[in-house]
């Protein structure tokens, strides 16, 4: 009778919602040592996730629906063509340290942010124009925001805005999100603790987070997370690579989850920097599309995907990956994978095949250099398939793993380069996110950056239609315009697009409620739901 | 023991038939991507099965052992010359001789060579043969890894300077490179052949390392280094011991020179 009773217990228990298993500490690794606890200084990863686990913001993006909510701000209204935002606060909401919070904070984070001295990416990102950005308190829960040109997604921009306090005497360090930094260890862990003045409750009515503490351990090498993981000393890996998925998945299934298509790209380009210590002939090869869509035609992606990320990446169409809803422009179609058509596009520009060795007009043979950064297995291994491909048309592929400094002086300052692998991490789904990266005179614009007037027609173009979807404020019209912006660079490749990876995860199977997302942070990106399981 | 060492001759005869015989022998090229059977396991047709790009790991492991027999034992001659010399000259002459070469072998042992090998990668062209890569990486382990080995020669010079001998021939005429010749070399022998055979293994793993920086033996050539750098990932080893043969094969290379040293030290 007592064991019946027991067992009794034990069903209720486990037909309980996750709340109930409230409690505990949730452990997991950063790459590195956060550079700050400034959330408004944050630029690295661990930063960042320390200022996504600790701050609170007006507006969060929901990662599964990859639209806006409301957080600290209950309702804002996007006016004045976009150059002024206004927030409606909530109420009674203090920070870690008990000091109340209201408008005059918001008002503080802004100045703070927009502080040039303080160098913030994140500030960055509201710079639309010459000018200063003002704010005005109209009550403790309620407030304008004024920039001297219209912001584009102005909204979605304070998603890593952390409302810092203006009068707390730990400043930056008290928390308004669901954890506050109570331990540090440099080069070993932060202990992050439960927010005893977190605003937020469940459907329930029970106080969110479920977990008392998160532990982040600093591990650098992701092999030895690997083994933790395995061993059950850390719940999750925020993304893992495909080999580690596929061995954690042959062990038990239940280890590893693939989110999806992530919104990252991979993708290999030529310098076309004019003045690019280069031989004159190979800038000629460089500059022409018929060459680049000869070469992407000749890289087999399928066998990328299928064999660099056993199978957990899609072929690329262009900049914006499928998995990026709202802004793809579903009419382009992946570059197929075509050798014949590739050397006929060469033929047609001059080229000519000598004995399986391709060359130009003047005789010269077609063999160029692909820098990527050492030590990315991935991308090694990429440049190798992708080095055997394209000597099925003649050219000659030498792969150069550089270290990624060495790599970077290359691509911004010398020029000293010929081809590069590498990839973008896009957190943000808009089109302004990536302005540097397509504005002919952007420092991201990695074939050719910084440009004092566009170099080609279609880059003018470009220009053109970036600038028109910034300043528009009708979602759609702007989606017209990043339509053709994609389509000019699917057109023309100057970034030849190679994979979109899907987004894995390890979450233990005794972390409950986890829902991985696309989007950065994956794993835990709704960590106040999270619940470890008893 | 003469079984060990006969086993020991048969299987560097081996290795080295195998890898210099590698066109021959391997089932297929380096670099050839088999891309339906990626990281297979052993078969008939890939008998220790292929990489994660497919590539047949017998063939990749002869060419290898070729690239990293044929290179570190030169560069171990190299830096075996170097300590030979420096420390040599160091222990023989003493006194500010002795004081600039062990400071040049401390300055050489203290400076962070990881770091000046990275602007040495950078300043090199990136166009260069993986052959010549190969070849340019071993000849710097070579003429960076003296100094170790010269401190140890110094000490072995010293004390060959201060013996019975050395006094009965420098007091009979022996001075100068006469007496380095037949009387100092042949007895530091023993240490410098020590020196050599340690540099191999430590020169093909110093190759896997530089690797990981970009200044290995570029793609798709591959060497022992390379093979080995794959070990690094300890999640995957568990379930496939045969990605352990370069391993085996590095460990039996240099245990077989050892027992054969060991019989030249007795001769000595």
């Amino acid at each position: 009778m007592k064991r019946l009773a027991v067992w009794c217990v034990a069903l209720v228990l486990s037909g309980l919602p996750a709340a109930a298993q409230s409690g505990g500490e949730l452990r997991f690794c950063l790459r590195s040592e956060p550079k700050t606890f400034n959330p408004l200084a944050a630029d690295d990863d661990a930063s960042g996730a320390v200022r996504y686990l600790t701050g609170g913001v007006l507006v969060r993006v929901n990662r599964i629906t990859q639209k806006a909510q409301p957080e600290l701000a209950t309702e804002w209204k996007v006016s004045e063509s976009g150059k002024r935002i206004s927030f409606k606060l909530r109420d009674g909401l203090r920070y870690s340290d008990g000091t109340p919070f209201s408008a005059d904070d918001v008002a503080y984070t802004m100045q703070q942010l927009m502080d040039p001295a303080l160098h913030s990416s994140t500030g960055d990102a509201f710079r639309s124009g010459e000018g200063a950005v003002s704010t005005r308190v109209i009550s403790p829960t309620a407030i304008e925001i004024n920039f001297p040109a219209p912001v584009a997604n102005l909204a979605n921009l304070f998603d890593t805005v952390a409302i810092v306090s203006s009068k707390s005497p730990l400043k930056e360090m008290a928390a308004l999100g669901p954890f506050y930094v109570a331990e540090h260890k440099p080069g070993s862990y932060i202990l992050l603790k439960r927010n005893p003045g977190y605003w937020k409750k469940d459907a329930s009515g029970r106080p969110l987070p479920y977990v008392d503490a998160v532990r982040l351990d600093i591990e650098q090498n992701p092999d030895i997370e690997a083994l933790r993981y395995r061993r059950g000393e850390i719940h999750l890996i925020n993304t893992v690579s495909p080999a580690v998925f596929e061995k954690l998945s042959e062990e038990n299934a239940a280890l590893v989850r693939d989110a999806g298509t992530s919104t990252d790209t991979e993708q290999i380009w030529f310098n076309q920097v004019p003045g690019a210590p280069i031989p004159a002939y190979k800038q000629a090869w460089f500059s022409s599309t018929a060459f680049r869509r000869a070469v992407s035609e000749a890289i087999n992606r399928n066998d990328l995907a299928r064999i660099v990320y056993h199978g957990h990446a899609t072929a690329a169409i262009g900049i914006v990956p499928a998995s990026n809803k709202f802004w793809f422009n579903s009419e382009l179609k992946p570059h197929p994978y075509d050798t014949g058509s590739a050397l006929r596009r060469l033929q047609q520009e001059g080229f000519r095949l000598d004995n399986g060795t391709l060359r130009d007009k003047t005789g010269n043979a077609v063999e160029f250099s692909i820098i990527t950064n050492a030590g990315s297995r991935t991308r090694e291994s990429m440049a190798a398939m992708i080095q055997e491909d394209l000597k099925k048309i003649g050219i000659k592929v030498n792969v150069v793993p550089l270290d990624f400094n060495s790599l970077l002086e290359r691509i911004n300052q010398t020029h000293d380069y010929e081809a590069c692998l590498l990839g973008f991490v896009n957190g943000d789904l808009d089109p302004n996110s990536v302005m540097t990266v397509w504005l002919s005179s952007g420092d991201e614009h990695a074939w050719n950056p910084k440009q004092k007037s566009p170099a080609t027609a279609w880059e003018a173009e470009i220009d053109k239609m970036m600038r028109g979807q910034a300043s528009a404020l009708d979602e759609r019209k702007r989606k017209e315009y990043w339509d053709k912006v994609q389509r000019i660079a699917w057109e023309h490749e100057p970034f030849i697009f190679l994979v979109n990876k899907d987004t894995l995860v390890a979450i233990s199977p005794s972390v409950k409620n986890a829902q991985p997302s696309i989007l950065p942070p994956q794993a835990y990106w709704n960590i106040e739901e999270l619940a470890l399981a008893h | 023991m003469k079984a060990l060492r006969i086993a020991a001759v048969v299987l560097l005869l081996a290795t080295g038939v195998a890898a210099f015989g590698a066109r021959w022998i391997a089932p297929a090229g380096y670099e050839q991507q088999f891309r339906d059977e990626p990281a297979a396991a052993p078969s008939a047709h890939h008998p220790l099965g292929t990489d994660e790009l497919g590539r047949d790991r017998l063939a990749r492991l002869l060419y290898g052992m070729r690239v990293s027999l044929a290179l570190a034992p030169l560069a171990a001659l190299l830096t075996t010359s170097l300590a030979a010399l420096l420390g040599g000259v160091a222990g023989c002459f003493g006194g500010w001789t002795e004081r600039s070469c062990m400071f040049l072998a401390d300055f050489f042992l203290s400076v962070p060579w990881l770091f000046l090998l990275i602007t040495v990668r950078a300043a090199l062209p990136l166009n260069i043969s993986p052959e010549a890569s190969a070849a340019v990486t071993f000849l710097l382990l070579g003429l960076l890894g003296w100094a170790a080995s010269a401190r140890v020669v110094c000490a072995g010079a010293k004390n060959l300077m201060r013996s019975d001998f050395v006094w009965n021939a420098r007091a009979a005429g022996f001075a100068g490179f006469k007496l380095v010749r037949l009387h100092l070399l042949p007895n530091l022998r023993g240490t410098l052949l020590a020196q050599f055979w340690i540099s191999i293994p430590v020169f093909i793993i110093a190759e896997a390392n530089l690797g990981a920086l970009g200044l290995g033996v570029s793609e798709p050539l591959p060497s022992l280094g390379s093979l080995l750098r794959e070990m690094q990932n300890m999640v995957m080893l568990r379930p496939e011991p045969w990605r352990f043969v370069p391993i085996l094969v590095l460990v039996l290379i240099v245990t077989s020179f050892q027992v054969l040293l060991r019989k030249q030290e007795v001769r000595i």
